[in-house]
């Protein structure tokens, strides 16, 4: 047990490799795995566990992931990497018709634990097609878990989490995080579906995950800076979400902003501030990117990005909203 | 082939035939699709059903060489292979009538019909879905260093879908102890394949991936079975993939409701005329086994379906509140 400095990549490997140490059951299959993973994040994993458990498979994202499926009723604990979330479209009734309704529509004879690697969101001009936030999507679908990992504590943590349970899960980490260093305590344990408070504010909760917490919390810096104080909530898990994290703050501030880099129509944003709005009298908003493809010019590619001046700026908005009525 | 096991194959056949008609009569009226009404709020099977009354023999010649532990997969159309792998039928018809006793306590009905006790993990809704679930399962067994093999059923129409493909590729390149049947009727769903698939089909397409493929009349229990049972050794010998493609006759129109009015009523006289149970009656009539002896196994299947059938009348229907369990363990589901 130890608490050292790394990347959310690395916290992901390690954490991998802990399970794999830990349970034979525990094997990996994707797209140039034996390479260490496109981002790395699978790196020294075929060296320590071999190529049966560190499985380079060929560009069948259907079987990939159908084949996970089948692994896990078979007894095992496959992780499964789509290299990026945009391809998981093509292993979409895997996940939708298979993996996530297996349970239910079978009448609990068997399991799926299957976590599933689906890296999200905007990286350096990856364009229409590398970049996109499908959190949403996965939220509604019932007989999933979907984690959102926001730093290498949370990355090493969760994907154990994941790795220990017996539900499938999309597990969501954003592309730009994987250099972000932090301190990972592999004694930790946190279980999923918590939220985590960053910042106790006494006006506004802004409520975010995955990469988009890391904005929330700078705009929440300027915001301070400005006499408004505001607390930061990380989600980290979408489903299942800690209601219960959320309602307290939102109910102690009155204002409630959720913030995400996922398009904001029909976003799962929209989800947390319906919540809030039923069971609270707080005034809610969202923030999320517009509703277009994201384009490959670096100016085309920012233009949709929800950055901390954005997220300042909603802010004030919200806390300048009149009630209805008033 | 020994007279015994042609009974034996025989049986299993009409197991299977007795329980279809069954689930058919008890379906009257339940069904609704292409334009007809569910007209009836009586019936006791609902929903889609899809019958493989003619094609018994490819479930019955296969499942024969399956040991218990033996996983398979199978298609909408799956109620024989469920029973020939082992099922209990009691268990099986009260899922058909949506009943708590059903093997899936009522949550799938007959396009899920499963029974994991016996290594059957489930009949899919979604054509060609079931094969790369059978390569998971092949590759985990294998992995595991553990004996069983895994059978994989799917139709002629899942053989234009892209994890066909896929799942024939990955099965070589892990070299897999599975075996592909590929049940063809000739049919996707209304249409006939054959104008719908370019070049020779099933068997080809295999071999051009390298899976060596067996093409056999799936209407002759006998020759299934023979075919089955040599790709089924060469399988548990290491050999890797294999695929049995059994050439069959669908009866029944796509769901049961499904007139087939978009078919040749002599290519359905053509289907009725080749039924697999006749031909192994004729031959097992040739073989000196008696009629008697024959219409006592028919006997049997259709009182053991019939007990299944008061089974699945007595069992009650699940306690709505399952509809919120077995969804998943973490966040389970409820109304929010």
């Amino acid at each position: 047990m130890a608490v050292s400095t790394m990347t959310y990549a690395e916290a992901g490997a390690a954490a991998l490799a802990r399970a794999m140490r830990e349970d034979p059951r525990v094997v990996a299959l994707g797209e140039d795995l034996g390479r260490g993973g496109v981002f790395g994040q699978y790196r020294g994993l075929l060296q320590a566990f071999g190529p049966e458990r560190v499985i380079d498979t060929p560009i069948s994202e259907s079987t990939i992931m159908g084949a996970g499926v089948g692994m896990a009723l078979a007894g095992l604990r496959p992780v499964v990497e789509m290299r990026v979330a945009d391809f998981a479209m093509c292993a979409m009734d895997e996940i939708v018709n298979q993996a996530a309704k297996n349970r239910f529509m079978f009448g609990g004879q068997g399991r799926v634990p299957l976590v599933m690697r689906l890296p999200i969101g905007l990286w350096s001009s990856s364009a229409a097609q590398h970049s996109q936030s499908f959190e949403a999507w996965f939220a509604h679908l019932p007989g999933v878990v979907v984690a959102c990992p926001a730093t290498p504590q949370d990355n090493h943590d969760m994907l154990l989490a994941a790795l220990r349970g017996e539900d499938p899960v999309i597990y969501l980490e954003h592309k730009e995080l994987w250099g972000l260093k932090g301190e990972v305590d592999d004694a930790r344990a946190a279980p999923l579906g918590r939220a985590r408070v960053l910042r106790h504010g006494q006006q506004l909760t802004i409520v975010s995950w995955s990469a988009a917490v890391h904005a929330a919390t700078q705009a929440a810096a300027a915001l301070a800076a400005e006499g408004i104080d505001a607390s930061v909530i990380d989600l980290g898990t979408l489903w299942p979400w800690d209601r219960e994290a959320v309602l307290a703050d939102a109910a102690r501030t009155g204002h409630l902003l959720v913030v995400h880099e996922a398009i904001q129509a029909a976003g799962f944003g929209a989800e947390v501030a319906a919540t809030v709005a039923e069971h609270t009298g707080c005034r809610v908003a969202r923030l999320g990117a517009p509703r277009v493809p994201v384009g490959y010019a670096p100016v085309l590619e920012a233009h949709a990005r929800i950055d901390a001046g954005r997220i300042a700026e909603a802010a004030r908005r919200l806390l300048r909203r009149q009630p209805v009525g008033a | 082939m020994d007279t015994p096991q042609l009974l034996s194959l025989y049986r299993t056949m009409a197991r299977i035939r007795a329980f279809e008609e069954a689930a058919e009569r008890a379906s009257q009226g339940g069904v609704q699709a292409f334009g007809a009404a569910a007209v009836s709020g009586s019936a006791k099977v609902r929903g889609p059903l899809h019958l493989s009354i003619g094609q018994e023999a490819v479930a019955a010649g296969v499942c024969a060489h399956l040991q218990r532990a033996d996983l398979l997969t199978s298609t909408h159309r799956g109620h024989g292979h469920t029973l020939a792998k082992g099922a209990d039928v009691n268990r099986m018809m009260a899922e058909l009538f949506g009943r708590s006793g059903g093997s899936n306590g009522g949550k799938g009905g007959s396009m899920h019909i499963a029974d994991f006790s016996v290594g059957m993990l489930g009949a899919n809704g979604v054509v060609a879905a079931g094969l790369p679930i059978a390569c998971g399962a092949a590759h985990a067994l294998k992995l595991q260093g553990r004996p069983p093999l895994v059978a994989c059923f799917f139709g002629d129409g899942a053989i234009n879908r892209g994890p066909f493909m896929e799942s024939l590729n990955w099965a070589v390149i892990y070299q897999l102890p599975l075996l592909f049947v590929c049940e063809d009727n000739r049919f996707s769903a209304t249409t006939a394949t054959q104008p719908m698939t370019a070049g020779d089909g099933a068997a080809a397409r295999a071999q051009a991936i390298g899976v060596p493929a067996v093409t056999v009349d799936g209407n002759d229990v006998a020759a299934v079975s023979e075919a089955a049972g040599a790709l089924v050794g060469q399988i548990r010998g290491g050999s890797g993939p294999r695929l049995l493609h059994a050439l069959t006759w669908r009866v029944k129109g796509h769901v049961s409701v499904d007139g087939q009015a978009y078919r040749d009523p002599a290519d359905v006289a053509a289907a009725r005329a080749t039924c697999p149970l006749q031909r192994a009656r004729t031959r097992l009539l040739a073989l000196d086994v008696g009629a008697a002896e024959i219409d006592a196994i028919d006997a049997a299947a259709h009182d053991e379906i019939a007990a299944a059938v008061a089974f699945a009348d007595a069992s009650p229907p699940p306690d709505a509140a399952a509809a919120f369990t077995d969804v998943q363990t973490l966040g389970a589901g409820q109304w929010l």
